[in-house]
């Protein structure tokens, strides 16, 4: 990356006129975007900072290696489909991947609070322990700090993860060209619902399960099955949405969805339906996207669907040269609407 | 999905385009009153599937976007108080008030909680007794039941510590006030459907009459609103004025009888300000004496500031339906999402945030 692109990144953009740190600075949207060009990249910033992917990729010497870091803050802890110490370890994991990496080690770090049941906690980490063998990657280090009652919200991990990219892939949303196609390797929008069902008390009439899962292995078959593949990326807080959109602005291009290629579970349609949200901005912790070259497509979309966590791949778009740094989608109607990045947390609406 | 996959069926929603364009001899001017109704439009591009002769103005029927500056500025005064937890529905949280909003007072310290439901409030006041807790109630006729319901559970239980801010609001005057300006372009109106499945539509056949414009209480689909609009064509070309039910799968003519038994019991009709249109008489629903303990306007003693809106902010207009969002200088460049200037801007329902969400790739092609 040049270092003038770089300066425009870093422009001090002003934090739409807030002064303190919103609930929406962490939402991954549009206020996340600018806290990053506002006040980390101006102070931190260098080349490999700036890519502002969800991985760093770095040469020591003849090896490539990926790092990772994310932290964990979830309530409920533990929830149907995972709990915060599986979740910590497949989202680590889940960013290295999506670098093109094996991702190899982790490290954890345990933010406990006072008073914190330690039965919950040996839960926790063997359920950490159980998610790391099915993944191949081991916890090697970690560091734990206690804070008084009332200063933390029972338990917060961050793990930090170490991977191996092999010398020939190079993953980067700037390869993505005109024409190429856009692949999501299932339906969207469990994560979030499970957590927000059982959060509010909401009861569905079939229960939905978060997705989370390590996505390593499928990650490995597409970059097997194809050398074509431009970039991928893990769809968490924000959703297909927000990691559409980066794409779209780091390479310069529009994307055009088809909504009715889209996969999602009618019980999460119908949570949202009720709930007001749309679950292209619902979050998700066990599904990608993969820009590929047009002619790789089938490949790579008949190796996911060979793959447990691609059995219900499709093919949801394209690459375009027009209208470039924006999404749009063609409705089906026929029509077509934008698939605008949020500012904040998406808000449920009253009526 | 049952009623919903019927209701957005391409193939149906085009030969409804079609018909309209076919009925079409005239050009007309007609208004969603629905802020969801708004946002289906937008999301959908329904204005794209209609002939040019139909244009499409939107209404101030989204309830974030009319409630006024004064209650947002009394919410977040409230919020701020040590004793008081403030809870409100999502999406009044970003709404701008003169200075700040409830998400930046809920960053400085305010204990402010989102809540789906006024139940969820009571809960709260339950199991905080020695905190008064305040739920921001605002919306038209469809969440003044559930609200009036919580004031009259409240009441039964013996609440002590539990109030609630109170700005509704109710179509039937609004729709009035827009047909009596001089400068009324609206020859049709698309009705509140959900509104309708509470009040039904009996006041509507008084407008109807009274202004002799036809009107479709209409749904919230795809396909709901163009059955809508050629509905409304029909009777624009035929030269009739009258009410017609498109949306019979929700609305019936008396409307819901207990939801309207219940407002009675808790609200009485007064007059009423709407941001961006002034006060309108008689179009607002306030407590009857019996419940002043649980208005929190009495409860607290709560100074009333002058409020103005930024002077570039052209929302007024656009809730009239006289402008659209786009003629709007600060739209999209001094006014966004994130940093709104007016309201319409903030709400999925509001007309602002509906153009900037769905529709601004159309200017820049």
């Amino acid at each position: 990356m040049s270092l003038q692109s770089i300066a425009d990144l870093a422009c001090p953009a002003p934090l739409g006129a807030s002064e303190t740190v919103l609930l929406g600075h962490g939402s991954g949207g549009k206020l996340s975007a600018d806290v990053m060009r506002g006040v980390f990249l101006p102070a931190l910033g260098n080349p490999l900072l700036a890519c502002l992917n969800d991985q760093a990729i770095v040469s020591i010497g003849e090896v490539k290696i990926a790092l990772s870091t994310d932290s964990f803050v979830i309530h409920p802890l533990f929830f149907r489909g995972g709990d915060i110490g599986s979740l910590a370890v497949h989202g680590t994991v889940n960013d290295l991947a999506v670098g093109g990496a094996q991702p190899l080690f982790l490290s954890a770090a345990f933010l406990i609070e006072e008073g914190f049941p330690i039965d919950s906690l040996r839960r926790v980490v063997a359920s950490m322990r159980r998610a790391a063998d099915i993944a191949g990657v081991t916890v090697i280090t970690g560091d734990t700090k206690v804070v008084e009652r009332g200063k933390g919200d029972g338990l917060f991990i961050n793990t930090t993860g170490i991977g191996l990219v092999p010398s020939d892939v190079e993953l980067s949303a700037h390869r993505a060209r005109p024409g190429d196609v856009i692949l999501l390797n299932g339906s969207i929008g469990e994560h979030g619902i499970a957590i927000l069902a059982q959060r509010e008390g909401l009861e569905f009439e079939s229960e939905i399960e978060s997705d989370s899962a390590p996505l390593n292995g499928l990650c490995a078959a597409m970059l097997e099955a194809s050398t074509d593949i431009r970039c991928m990326r893990d769809l968490t807080r924000g959703g297909l949405s927000s990691a559409l959109n980066e794409i779209a602005t780091q390479a310069h291009v529009g994307i055009d969805l088809r909504e009715s290629a889209i996969p999602v579970r009618e019980e999460v349609r119908g949570a949202c339906e009720m709930l007001g949200l749309d679950p292209l901005y619902v979050a998700n912790e066990g599904k990608l996207i993969a820009i590929v070259a047009p002619d790789a497509a089938e490949d790579v979309l008949r190796a996911m669907r060979n793959h447990l966590y691609g059995a219900q791949a499709a093919i949801i778009g394209r690459v375009t040269d027009s209208l470039a740094g924006m999404v749009t989608m063609r409705t089906p109607l026929g029509t077509s609407r934008i698939v605008d990045m949020l500012a904040g947390d998406q808000l449920p609406r009253i009526c | 999905m049952k009623y919903l996959d019927e209701y957005r069926d391409g193939a149906i929603a085009r030969a409804l385009a079609g018909e309209i364009a076919c009925v079409a001899t005239h050009p007309w001017v007609l208004m969603e009153i629905c802020g969801g109704q708004t946002h289906t439009i937008m999301r959908y591009g329904i204005d794209e599937l209609l002939p040019r002769k139909i244009e499409l103005v939107h209404g101030p029927g989204c309830p974030v976007c009319v409630t006024p500056l004064e209650t947002i500025d009394k919410a977040i005064a409230l919020a701020l108080r040590q004793d008081v937890i403030l809870v409100s529905y999502g999406d009044m949280l970003r709404v701008p008030g003169s200075n700040s909003d409830l998400l930046r007072a809920k960053a400085s310290g305010a204990d402010v909680r989102v809540a789906y439901s006024p139940t969820e409030a009571l809960k709260v006041a339950r199991a905080n007794p020695e905190r008064q807790v305040v739920f921001l109630a605002i919306g038209f006729e469809t969440t003044a039941p559930a609200n009036a319901m919580a004031a009259w559970e409240a009441r039964r239980e013996g609440l002590k510590n539990f109030s609630m801010l109170v700005s509704h609001v109710l179509v039937p005057p609004a729709i009035r006030a827009l047909l009596a300006t001089p400068q009324n372009r609206i020859q049709g109106f698309i009705g509140p459907g959900h509104v309708c499945t509470v009040a039904g539509y009996k006041e509507y056949e008084d407008l109807s009459r009274e202004f002799r414009i036809p009107m479709v209480v209409g749904g919230f689909e795809p396909v709901d609103l163009l059955e809508s609009i050629l509905m409304l064509v029909r009777q624009l070309e035929a030269g009739k004025a009258c009410v017609e039910n498109q949306y019979v799968r929700s609305v019936t003519y008396a409307g819901n009888l207990p939801a309207q038994r219940i407002l009675k019991e808790v609200f009485e009709v007064g007059n009423q300000k709407w941001r961006g249109l002034g006060e309108i008489a008689g179009s607002g629903l306030h407590f009857r004496e019996e419940y002043a303990r649980f208005d929190a306007n009495r409860v607290f003693d709560l100074e009333l500031i002058a409020a103005e809106e930024p002077a570039e902010c052209i929302s007024a207009l656009v809730l009239q339906g006289l402008r659209k969002p786009t003629d709007c200088p600060a739209f999209g460049i001094g006014c966004t999402p994130e940093a709104p200037l007016g309201a319409p801007m903030v709400s999925a329902e509001g007309a602002c945030a509906a153009y900037y969400h769905y529709r601004r790739h159309k200017e820049c092609s």
